[in-house]
């Protein structure tokens, strides 16, 4: 009997002594990053290459899972993607002489050309959020091939989101869609900057929310693109976010709001491209 | 053999954290993936004790504190504490019985969602509280059910012949 109660208080001792080890490290992660160092370190050699073992696994999968697509698919995707090139090759030829108008206008103006090629690295999506709250991702490369906090991550041409914490080998993403996202952005057409936030309830219908769009006399259809803004200190400048599917005047008639479409397949992302210059470069250049 | 115990039981963890973001990622049902960590969590607090299950609830929360969470200590504060509940359950299980597991890992889970949604969404101003139940909690809660019934097995069968060694090597002393 006596045994049994001292083993219940030392479990109850152990209890206290790990909560208090959990409340420092939570106080101690808001205000500094020596904690996350390294804990990430560990991790860079103990779950990450297991993780892009596994992965490499599930990828063979799904790549085998679309071998067994049937020739008919195929052969009608050719058919639809050969006339998409034909349309493309079009539109190429359009934005060819439209560029070397802009380039012309460019020098007329002496404008910086500092936003339109920047230089980017490819990496692959090795694990995804273990829970269903947020959606962040863990990439393979990390401060070992240059990854910094706050680089842009694209994909298909779209933004895919920011790197928040890096380790060695490694680099967490949190995509745009996650609940705690805030993208100052712009609509192409008219120049009118709005905030592009996430949201877990729209996240299923594969949306995001616009919001504080100025609701002055510039018309805006669905339809138009959206591209982060010049005055955003984290996304760098022009980088195409997705569609807007909705758009309505807010019930104080100052501002609109809506949603977008993003132009990135969220469900099916293996690989990125990093911005490998922050905003924050560009701004001191 | 306790070193064993504790390979064993680490290793079941890692992989199961490992699979939770990697393969489930890719057998999600409507968006939503089962909570694995929770069941292992949950099951070793009522097969082993208190102090067991705290202490797989600390590594479990560990380690998707230093993949996904920007603080650290949270999700380990919270697994901590539900597998050192879970513990109080270990006077009433039998393991031929499957309900109170299920119960107990379907509590746990629900517990889970709550505080997340509490802390990371309720505190943030977000008070879609019963589309979270919905959309996310409920789903994860019935996907981690259904997982549970595999899971959970494995565990335990792994938990009983460890038990047996145990027992084997102590009564070889004696």
């Amino acid at each position: 009997m006596r045994k049994k109660n001292q083993s219940s208080f030392s479990s109850k001792y152990w209890l206290l002594i790990l909560s208090v080890v959990c409340i420092v490290l939570m106080g101690l992660s808001l205000v500094t990053d020596k904690v996350n160092g390294p804990l990430r370190a560990v991790a860079n050699y103990t779950i990450v290459p297991m993780q892009k073992g596994i992965n490499t696994v599930g990828v063979w999968m799904s790549d085998l899972t679309k071998n067994l697509d049937t020739l008919k698919e195929l052969q009608a995707e050719n058919d639809a993607l050969k006339s998409e090139i034909n349309d493309l090759s079009m539109k190429i030829n359009l934005l060819q002489l439209d560029k070397e108008e802009l380039t012309r206008l460019r020098e007329l103006y002496q404008l910086d050309e500092y936003y339109s090629d920047y230089e980017m690295i490819g990496a692959r999506v090795t694990s995804n959020d273990s829970g269903n709250w947020f959606r962040s991702f863990v990439i393979d490369k990390g401060k070992n091939d240059g990854i910094k906090v706050d680089m842009n991550v694209l994909a298909q041409g779209g933004l895919v989101g920011i790197v928040t914490e890096v380790g060695p080998n490694w680099a967490r993403v949190r995509s745009i869609i996650d609940d705690a996202s805030n993208v100052s952005a712009l609509v192409l057409a008219t120049s009118d900057t709005c905030i592009v936030n996430g949201d877990l309830t729209l996240m299923q219908d594969g949306k995001i929310r616009f919001e504080q769009l100025p609701n002055n006399n510039t018309e805006i259809k669905s339809g138009e693109p959206i591209v982060t803004s010049h005055i955003s200190n984290k996304y760098v400048q022009g980088i195409l976010i997705g569609y807007i599917n909705e758009i309505h005047v807010d019930a104080n008639n100052l501002t609109r709001s809506g949603y977008i479409i993003p132009a990135v397949d969220f469900q099916h992302l293996q690989e990125v491209l990093i911005i490998t210059s922050t905003k924050a470069d560009l701004l001191e250049e | 053999m306790i070193l064993k115990r504790k390979i064993v039981t680490f290793a079941i963890i890692l992989v199961c954290f490992l699979f939770e973001c990697t393969v489930f990622q890719g057998l999600a049902l409507g968006g939503v993936t089962p909570n694995l960590l929770i069941v292992v969590t949950s099951s070793f607090g009522f097969m082993r004790g208190k102090k067991e299950g705290m202490l797989v609830g600390f590594v479990s929360g560990l380690l998707v504190d230093i993949m996904f969470s920007d603080l650290i200590g949270f999700y380990t504060l919270i697994y901590m504490v539900l597998g050192y509940v879970n513990g109080f359950f270990r006077k009433i299980f039998y393991d031929d019985d499957i309900k109170l597991p299920l119960i107990l890992i379907a509590a746990s889970d629900f517990i889970y969602g709550n505080i997340v949604c509490v802390f990371m969404f309720i505190m943030r101003s977000k008070f879609h509280y019963f589309y979270y139940l919905k959309s996310v909690i409920i789903p994860e809660l019935i996907y981690t059910i259904l997982v549970t019934i595999i899971l959970y097995q494995t565990i335990l069968l792994i938990n009983k012949k460890l038990e047996a060694e145990e027992k084997r090597s102590a009564s070889k002393f004696v």
